[in-house]
């Protein structure tokens, strides 16, 4: 499995770049009403906006849909007033499964209740590149929005020519059109109904501005929450299908290991099991999971390895083994960062390291396939159900009209499921069961086989002018990746790199992906700069930063913060990053308790300030900047994967450490509501100033300037060895 | 002589061997896939269920061992169409992002409120040390439990 991706560049924001493939577009009504029966229909075609971020290169065209791939949202209003919108993008507990319903119950003004959303199945909801990037909020919610207006004005019309009056003075509302001239009224639902209205939308459908919103930047709790309390929801592990077994897929003992020999005789002659082998899979279905461990614990290999380096020697190996050359786009430069360096008052250099870190999503990676007359129905949990579907097409030469994937609401991903590994496993052993065949994979194997966010060596080198004005920046990151690499300071002369270095262990998107360690190695630096012009921290941020928004959150957080605050103890200590991304910013305020005896260091309190334009769903949004809050602490103190030949040497729980609820310090988060800006993501961009304000916290504590992402793995004398 | 466990007041013959962790029993066998799978090693409570009602890990627990015991799982909360105030509580407080780790935290919070009717911030966050949420509820579930205790203790149950 890894053997193939050894020699691979990490391709770092696949998603921002640029590719937008036109489809001709035919509506096919008929086979839209088919699936949903009569009433009012609006599709939007996919243009500009949506196409050309979230369509990634080296996707194939897609022509044997059942629905018009250049649709990127669409909305049917039924016969019973129920609302259904649809969209590729997947639930993953972001919560967006609500605040997109919100949007659609806003812009269509029906109630919230009565709108259902259909979300990342490849057979019924328009394509989509995937549920990442925190792309979801900033460009499928204004699609929706532009779909509900639609198709509200189709009723509109509807109505008009119900009652022969003119549209103009209708109006829409509470789920049905009234004539204020004379008070009469219809619902939505007799307007659809014995209707079988398309429309294809219009570009420029005007959409109700945020001030205005009434269901949308409401606090409106998950939908379906009930079933997640009483345990009925099912994830794609609780799926079970009639005749369905259980499979499990013999590993290698570590990465890039070829079979040599296989004996599986002994598995073979199990009456209950299905053993398949076809190059180096070799995997077992059986109708319970213990007599599908049983099987493959019978199955003696033989494999071929390699020496591999370690955690130990991995940041050397990166600065060494970076390309000679850097690509254009990751190159850019401003002025002269020599002459910005000669004429500075105080200068810095600095290094700083990021370890490999997991997902860790609490539902490991599954996927239950079936098979039926030549096609796939795939169930899973993954963040890219189209690509994952084509992938599948790929690897069993199907067209991708016989693969159908579909994802359940799924037990988390951070960008950790992008991925079709556990699909196309349960589907090899379900094709050769006959069978139905469930594949969960273990803690282990979710630690071991997923993917990584990439390691990554950063080097800064800057200048300051006397009055503390930044007069150089030179900022190269080696593997971890570009995102957030640029600085949002003023620097008249600057340069930023990013190198490319071959995978080491598989790797990928994670929350937020470099801007984490791009925002840690900056943040940290510019929290030394502000030591050596003997500065406060924020005062030497707002000295040299422009943005008003970026002002505001500083502000903000500072304000809630207390900051600057006197020390009242020994081993307190306060720090403060900031920064923005994919639209949105944020500032952190850390408090530290440092016991330098102990080697411990305990965050006591973080205050974080995050403005994302308009809210859609403040309760929503809240969660997801707690929930990075606190997922940023594990990556700042503690979170690396340890590896050595191949193998993950701390694949476990007990090993690989996570936040639990004793790591958790008192936490606030301020939420900027900026109605007069578009909507932008929030699913990233909080857990970018966590690890640094922890880490200058730490520095005001105890004056010791930990430049390493884990920074106190076991403790602070670790730290400092 | 085949296995019999009673979970959720109802008693089932068990045809997965003995030393199959109650766990797998409780969702492929008996179907109650309420119960989650975390980690298989007792290290993330996301399997937690009540045993004679005290919280245990199922995945820590052969299916042996709980036989003549009574075993409460998620599903087993609900009475009549009403929700345990812990889930209720959680309903309340929007503790929950992906809630895959739902089931076990309110398996372990009813645990933790059996034994302590009022437990303080510290007692919750001790309890629930070893119940892993990835999606960084922690606040929100510490005050869920809060808020369950409080109704707990006006309306008994």
């Amino acid at each position: 499995m890894s053997g193939a991706t050894e020699k691979l560049i990490l391709e770092p924001e696949r998603y921002e770049f640029r590719a937008a493939p036109m489809h001709q577009f035919e509506l096919a009504r008929r086979d839209f009403f088919k699936i949903l029966g009569a009433g009012i229909a609006v599709f939007a075609i996919a243009k500009n906006t949506l196409s050309a971020q979230e369509t990634a290169p080296g996707h194939r065209s897609f022509h044997n849909e059942e629905l018009p791939k250049d649709i990127s949202a669409w909305l049917h209003v039924g016969e019973d007033g129920t609302v259904t919108g649809f969209t590729g993008k997947a639930e993953i507990g972001q919560n967006i499964r609500t605040a997109l319903a919100q949007t659609v119950a806003d812009e269509l003004r029906v109630p919230f209740e009565s709108v259902r959303m259909v979300m990342a199945d490849t057979a019924l909801t328009p394509f989509d590149a995937g549920t990442f990037g925190s792309r979801t909020t900033p460009t499928m919610t204004p699609q929706l929005r532009r779909v509900a207006s639609a198709a509200r004005n189709l009723l509109i019309e509807a109505a008009a020519k119900e009652w022969n009056v003119a549209p103009a003075g209708l109006v829409a509302a509470d789920a049905k059109v009234t004539d204020p001239a004379s008070g009469r009224s219809l619902k939505y639902a007799e307007l659809a109904r014995g209707k079988m209205l398309a429309q294809n939308l219009p570009a420029e459908d005007p959409i109700t501005p945020a001030a205005q919103w009434t269901i949308a930047g409401k606090p409106i709790p998950k939908v379906d929450g009930r079933s997640f309390v009483t345990g009925h929801h099912q994830y794609t592990t609780d799926i079970s299908l009639s005749g369905m077994l259980y499979g499990k897929v013999l590993r290698p003992p570590s990465f890039g290991a070829t079979l040599i020999s296989c004996d599986d005789g002994a598995a073979k002659a199990m009456k209950t099991v299905v053993v398949v082998r076809d190059g180096d899979f070799v995997g077992v279905a059986a109708p319970s999971a213990h007599e599908a461990q049983r099987a493959l614990d019978a199955i003696h290999a033989q494999w071929k390895e390699a020496p591999q380096i370690s955690n130990k020697e991995i940041f050397s190996y990166l600065k060494q083994n970076a390309a000679a050359k850097t690509e254009d786009r990751f190159r850019k430069q401003k002025g002269s960062v020599e002459e910005g360096l000669a004429g500075a008052a105080h200068r810095l250099d600095a290094t700083y390291n990021v370890a490999y870190i997991a997902h860790a999503p609490l539902e490991p990676r599954a996927a239950v396939a079936q098979w039926a007359d030549g096609k796939l129905t795939v169930w899973t949990g993954t963040q890219r159900p189209f690509a994952n579907r084509d992938e599948l097409a790929d690897v069993f030469h199907l067209p991708e009209s016989s693969v159908r994937v579909i994802v359940p609401d799924t037990g988390s991903a951070y960008g950790g499921k992008h991925t079709s590994d556990a699909a196309i496993e349960a589907a090899r052993l379900a094709r050769a069961a006959g069978r139905p065949v469930k594949v969960a994979w273990t803690r282990e194997e979710e630690f071991t086989w997923a993917y990584f966010r990439p390691a990554g060596v950063i080097e800064i080198k800057s200048g300051i002018a006397g009055d503390g004005t930044l007069t150089a920046w030179e900022f190269h990151n080696y593997h971890s990746g570009s995102s957030g690499i640029e600085t949002p300071y003023v620097v008249a002369n600057q340069r930023t790199e990013y190198h490319a270095v071959p995978l080491i262990l598989r790797s990928g998107s994670y929350r937020g992906l470099a801007a984490t360690a791009n925002h840690f190695a900056r943040e940290t630096h510019m929290d030394a700069l502000a030591i050596a012009a003997k500065m406060d921290p924020l005062d030497f941020r707002m000295k040299n930063l422009s943005n008003p928004r970026m002002h505001a959150v500083l502000e903000a957080a500072a304000k809630s913060f207390g900051w600057p605050r006197k020390k009242t103890h020994e081993g307190q200590g306060f720090g403060v990053a900031c920064g923005d991304e994919k639209g949105s910013y944020v500032a952190t305020c850390a408090e530290v308790a440092v016991d330098k005896k102990a080697g411990a260091v305990r965050v006591v309190r973080l205050v974080e300030a995050f403005e994302c334009g308009a809210i859609v769903n403040p309760d929503g949004l809240r969660n997801q900047v707690i929930g990075a809050m606190i997922q940023g602490l594990g990556g700042a103190l503690f979170e690396a994967i340890e590896f050595e030949n191949g193998r993950i040497t701390n694949a476990h729980f007990a090993s690989y450490r996570v936040p639990r609820f004793r790591d958790v310090p008192e936490i606030e988060a301020i939420l900027l509501d900026r109605k007069d800006l578009p909507s932008t993501g929030a699913g990233e961009t909080p857990i970018m100033a966590v690890a640094p304000a922890i880490g200058n916290a730490i520095f005001d504590a105890i004056g010791v300037r930990l430049n390493n992402l884990p920074m106190v793995p076991n403790g602070l004398r670790s730290a400092q060895d | 002589m085949p296995i019999e466990i009673e979970v959720n007041g109802k008693r089932y013959p068990v045809s997965y061997p003995p030393d199959t962790p109650l766990l797998y029993v409780l969702r492929d066998e008996l179907q109650l896939s309420g119960t989650k799978y975390g980690c298989g090693e007792g290290q993330c409570g996301a399997c937690t269920v009540l045993i004679a009602g005290a919280p245990r890990r199922s995945c820590q627990i052969p299916v042996s061992a709980a036989a003549g015991k009574s075993v409460t799982t998620i599903e087993g909360l609900e009475k009549d169409g009403r929700l345990h105030p812990v889930q209720q509580a959680f309903l309340d407080a929007g503790a929950f992002q992906c809630a895959y780790c739902t089931s076990g935290m309110i398996m372990s919070s009813v645990g933790l409120l059996r034994t302590n009717a009022n437990p303080n911030q510290a007692e919750v966050v001790q309890f629930l040390q070893g119940n892993v949420c990835r999606c960084g509820t922690h606040p929100r579930i510490i005050e869920a439990v809060r808020s369950a205790a409080k109704m707990l203790q006006e309306h008994g149950r």
